[in-house]
């Protein structure tokens, strides 16, 4: 087991080292930071200067090394388009807002998803079942950005339940929270729908009933956890989707985390933050994977002892 | 082995449980009927798809749905139908009057729970004490069972013990509760031939202290010789011939009986092939009109184009065929 | 003891939810004409006779009237008491000031109620004011906040959509199926460099990246268009490999290799065709994939740039307007749905009939 997470730590590391190398290519490859840095009509002295000052004048793999050597120091670089501002600063000020709502989502997304997913399994091929089929493709075929406008029209300008963006209290989470967990509701719901059937069809169900079990123990004792194990694998992937979907949820619900930070700093080839936030998400991604890993092998004692 | 004398404990009565698809009707239980005393030991025998296991759980009333419904007869339970009965009176049954252990050891025990939380979360139905007692009981229920060092045993999950293990363990939760009938299906069909035997004479033991009844669902005649009292043979959904093990060993009237009866090897002949019956049985969903087994019988005629009644042979022995019928 | 066979109304139609919903469900997975008309009609026709079917120019706006609602709904209508209030902003609901009244009653958009013996417009008079005009015919669907046609930019909009998937998924899934056939035939490091970096790319979240790619070059169609196949190549280099490494273990691979095929010959003549279901199921089942990550760049300002009136920019345009003009980011998200919805129900059915082991990717 241990020997098991310090592979997949391994993996990990390396995937990160990848993605901040493109990145940092990337950056590099399109055009001159001073640029961005300097107004159009600056001096040629002046810009050397300034790229002396950034240490843009060196090649480009010794920056990378540079760049590599500050970020193991915690130093992510200055912003270019807020001013010299370190963008640890930047990203320390948006964080706790992404952190809270992608919790908020996932929780939602959880609470709605797992119920649901075992109701519809039970109940299969009912028009509940049906129901909640339709909701779950309807609900795939619309990007997110599309489904956060139509919540916030109905929900925030029509009936005036909550507020139509900003941070705030709860109520302010609920739409972007929805909107942003949305997506992971569909497929979890899905999985967990046919990984229950699959064990509702099982021998141990079978006992569990002749042992006089009640139904509701049957399914939420013996089926759920076991039901569980695939949809856990899922969460993983949720990760991303949690990433790219606050990226596009914040825009949306004008929400001050770091998915809206990025799409800033892009539209404003501000690098120095799009990589510092790239590589953040890159990260959490690859650990969420790791955990879920972990997380597997407790929930099932077959893959713990082996 | 004499008949057992105790009283009529269960009685089923033409009971019909089918499969409904799309597009047809599976009969896949019509209009059995029988009855079990207590203490004795009732087999069930047939080939596999001829209903037995459904007949075993049309008597817990765990049919799987939605498809298929127990559609006619009754079931009683000293004289109590359970057919009548609400699913929270049946959750009573289940466990407590009626038990079963299932074919397969391998997968009939969660795999995410350890033993002992499977074996005391059906004490604890009956047994409203603390946690303390209820591991006691446990590992009283496991040492009934002869599972060694049962303290041990009921902290490993199933996939740390043996095939026989799980079986002994499946049979102490079914048994745990003291039911008074045990559905034993094809206990042993999984397990090494050494560990059968064992197993057997341990379900023997355990009927000769409590007294339960068993109903022993079986393919196989061997076993039928050596653990029943009376036998009843399935096909097609059908009971075609009952009685006591010595008369239907001695005496088999009905032709699948007897197809059966020749196909299982016996020790003092010399044997230069096993005889098997010819042709499959009948698909459920695609029955033939008349006596089901007609097409594959060698003494079919005209008149088993009729599906035939049931001739009683002697006191206690019944068979559905023509043959009996004194104008054949 | 014989087959009964169920009349039309049978068993399962007695369960909750009834007849209608599983056999519409069943009739909608055997015949896919719903999802086929839908996709005929909102995006490969549109596309196709933009210039001919659009009713309107769709760059240019009549200013006269913008902001107008779909052709369904009627006026807005209120009664409004004149007050005596400089500030429009400072009257409160049921006011009007007195500057906007004669405004409005000049306009023709006001007329009197109460009051208003002398012609004109007095504190205390009651108004009864169209603050919102209906919607006419000639827009059926509304105009944006420049006066152009809605239903003209969608039709227009659904050539981007067209032709970004198609363009998008003829590259990427190109350069896909080249690197999975690769990976398959070659073996040994070539397939491990190819699946690491299939691996590296699946672990990074799309958007993000098709974002940063965007940025680093210049927003535009074209730039789209790679980026969404970068987007796209992996999956199809893991799902061809696997295939391509089963079609190689058949021996007709052996008997052309014995014969003096060369590998590429090999690869193009004999396991490609074999992949063809597959390949073509894949991109079905991409194309909405790819509707909602052009979308979701032009939303953001990354993708395709205005004027051109991608469902994605014209969601972004009605967003501001969300609380005075729903139909303007309403109708795109509609055509967005519609279209990636319809496209999904033929992929998966398309997957049924060709290529049912892809069910589970």
């Amino acid at each position: 087991m241990q020997r098991y997470i310090l592979r997949r730590s391994a993996q990990g590391l390396l995937a990160i080292i990848v993605i901040s190398m493109v990145v940092f290519a990337l950056a590099r490859v399109t055009g001159d930071p001073t640029q961005v840095l300097l107004p159009d009509e600056a001096s040629e002295e002046q810009i050397l200067q300034t790229q002396i000052e950034w240490g843009l004048d060196k090649p480009l793999h010794i920056q990378y090394f540079v760049y590599i050597k500050r970020l193991t120091r915690g130093d992510l670089g200055n912003s270019f388009k807020w001013a010299g501002v370190p963008a640890s600063e930047l990203i320390a000020e948006r964080l706790p807002a992404t952190v809270q709502l992608s919790a908020f989502a996932l929780l939602i997304s959880a609470a709605i998803a797992f119920p649901v997913g075992v109701l519809v399994a039970v109940k299969k091929d009912t028009g509940i079942d049906y129901a909640g089929k339709m909701v779950a493709i309807l609900g795939q075929s619309a990007p997110s950005f599309a489904l956060g406008l139509i919540l916030m029209w109905v929900f925030a300008v029509q009936l005036d339940w909550f507020p139509t963006s900003g941070r705030g209290g709860l109520s302010h989470m609920v739409l972007p929270g929805v909107a942003l967990g949305y997506y992971n509701v569909a497929a979890l719901m899905r999985l967990t729908r046919s990984s229950m059937l699959e064990v509702l069809d099982t021998e141990y169900v079978k006992l569990a009933r002749i042992k006089g079990v009640s139904e509701r123990r049957v399914i939420w004792k013996h089926c759920f956890r076991n039901a569980l194990i695939v949809p856990l694998t899922y969460f993983g992937l949720i990760g991303a989707v949690l990433i790219t979907g606050s990226v596009v949820t914040e825009t949306v619900f004008a929400w001050p985390g770091l998915g809206a930070l990025v799409i800033e700093a892009i539209l404003a080839r501000d690098f120095t933050v799009v990589q510092a936030v790239v590589l953040l998400f890159a990260f959490t991604f690859i650990l969420i994977n790791i955990l879920v890993d972990i997380l597997y092998a407790y929930i099932d004692p077959r893959i713990r002892y082996s | 082995m004499a008949t057992a004398q105790g009283e009529v404990i269960l009685e089923v009565n033409d009971l019909r449980t089918y499969f409904y698809t799309r597009t047809s009707v599976v009969k896949a239980v019509d209009g059995i009927s029988f009855n079990l005393r207590q203490g004795e030991t009732l087999g069930i025998v047939g080939e596999s798809g001829c209903g037995k296991t459904i007949t075993a759980l049309s008597l817990l009333r765990l049919v799987p749905k939605p498809a298929g419904r127990i559609v006619g007869g009754e079931i009683l339970l000293h004289g109590e139908d359970l057919l009548q009965k609400s699913e929270d009176e049946m959750r009573r049954v289940r466990g407590q009057k009626i038990s079963m252990i299932l074919q397969d050891p391998q997968t009939s025990l969660n795999p995410v729970f350890n033993i002992g939380n499977q074996l005391m979360e059906s004490l604890a139905l009956t047994h409203k004490e603390g946690r303390k007692n209820l591991f006691q009981r446990a590992v009283e229920s496991l040492r009934d069972v002869n599972v060694a060092a049962p303290e041990r045993r009921l902290e490993d999950f199933p996939h740390q013990m043996s095939g026989g293990m799980k079986q002994r363990v499946v049979g102490a939760i079914a048994m745990s509760l003291e039911p008074d009938i045990i559905i034993a299906d094809e206990p042993t069909t999984a397990l090494d031939v050494t560990i059968q035997l064992q197993y057997l004479r341990l379900l023997k033991d355990i009927q000769a202290r409590t007294g339960l009844a068993i109903i022993f669902i079986t393919h196989d005649f061997g076993v039928v010789a050596r653990m029943c009292d009376r036998v009843a043979v399935m096909y097609a959904g059908h009971i075609v011939e009952h009685g006591s093990v010595r008369d239907l060993f001695n005496d088999p009237q009905h032709p699948y009986t007897q197809a059966l009866m020749d196909s299982v090897p016996k020790l003092e002949e010399k044997v230069d092939r096993l005889y098997s019956i010819e042709g499959q049985p009948p698909l459920l969903w695609d029955l033939p009109e008349g006596c089901l087994f007609a097409p594959r019988c060698p003494h079919a005629r005209d008149k088993c184009q009729e599906y035939p009644p049931t001739f009683d042979i002697k006191e206690g022995h019944t068979a559905d065929c023509w043959r009996l019928d004194p104008s054949w | 003891m014989t087959v009964v066979a169920l009349p039309k109304r049978g068993f399962i139609d007695s369960l909750p939810g009834g007849p209608a919903v599983t056999q519409g469900l069943a009739w909608a997975r055997r015949y896919p004409l719903l999802p086929g008309f839908v996709l005929l009609f909102v995006l490969v026709i549109p596309a196709i006779f933009a210039n001919q079917i659009a009713p309107h120019d769709h760059r240019i706006g009549d200013l006269d009237l913008v902001k107008r609602p779909p052709a369904w709904i009627g006026d807005k209508i209120v009664e409004q008491t004149v007050v005596q209030k400089q500030d429009r902003r400072v009257a409160r609901q049921g006011e009007i000031t007195l500057s906007s009244a004669t405004r409005r009653m000049k306009r023709g958009t006001a007329t009197f109620l109460e009051g208003g013996g002398d012609g004109t417009v007095d504190v205390g008079d009651k108004l009864r004011v169209v603050i919102r005009q209906g919607g006419t015919w000639t827009y059926p669907l509304g105009t944006d906040k420049q006066g152009r046609d809605i239903l003209s930019r969608l039709i227009h909009g659904s050539r981007v959509s067209l032709t970004v998937s198609v363009l998008a998924i003829a590259l990427g899934g190109g350069l896909g199926v080249i690197l999975g056939l690769l990976a398959a035939y070659k073996g040994g490091i070539t397939d491990t460099l190819i699946m690491r970096l299939v691996d590296i790319k699946l672990a990074f979240p799309s958007i993000l990246l098709a974002l940063v790619l965007v940025a680093a070059w210049k927003p535009g169609l074209l730039t789209v268009i790679i980026v969404i196949s970068v987007l796209l190549w992996a999956r199809y280099a893991r799902v061809v490999r696997g295939e391509a490494i089963s079609i190689m273990n058949r021996d007709f691979i052996d008997r052309a290799q014995v014969a003096g095929a060369s590998d590429w010959r090999i690869m193009a003549r004999h396991i490609f065709p074999n992949l063809m279901n597959t390949v073509v199921v894949l991109a079905t089942l991409e194309v909405g994939h790819v509707i909602i990550l052009e979308s979701t760049l032009s939303f953001l300002g990354a993708g395709i740039p205005r004027p051109t009136p991608a469902w994605g920019v014209m969601v972004a345009d009605g967003r501001e307007l969300i609380v005075a003009a729903w139909w303007i980011f309403f109708f795109p998200c509609v055509a967005i749905v519609l279209t990636v919805l319809s496209m999904n129900l033929m992929g998966d059915w398309l997957r049924d009939k060709l290529d049912p082991k892809l069910r589970n990717i």
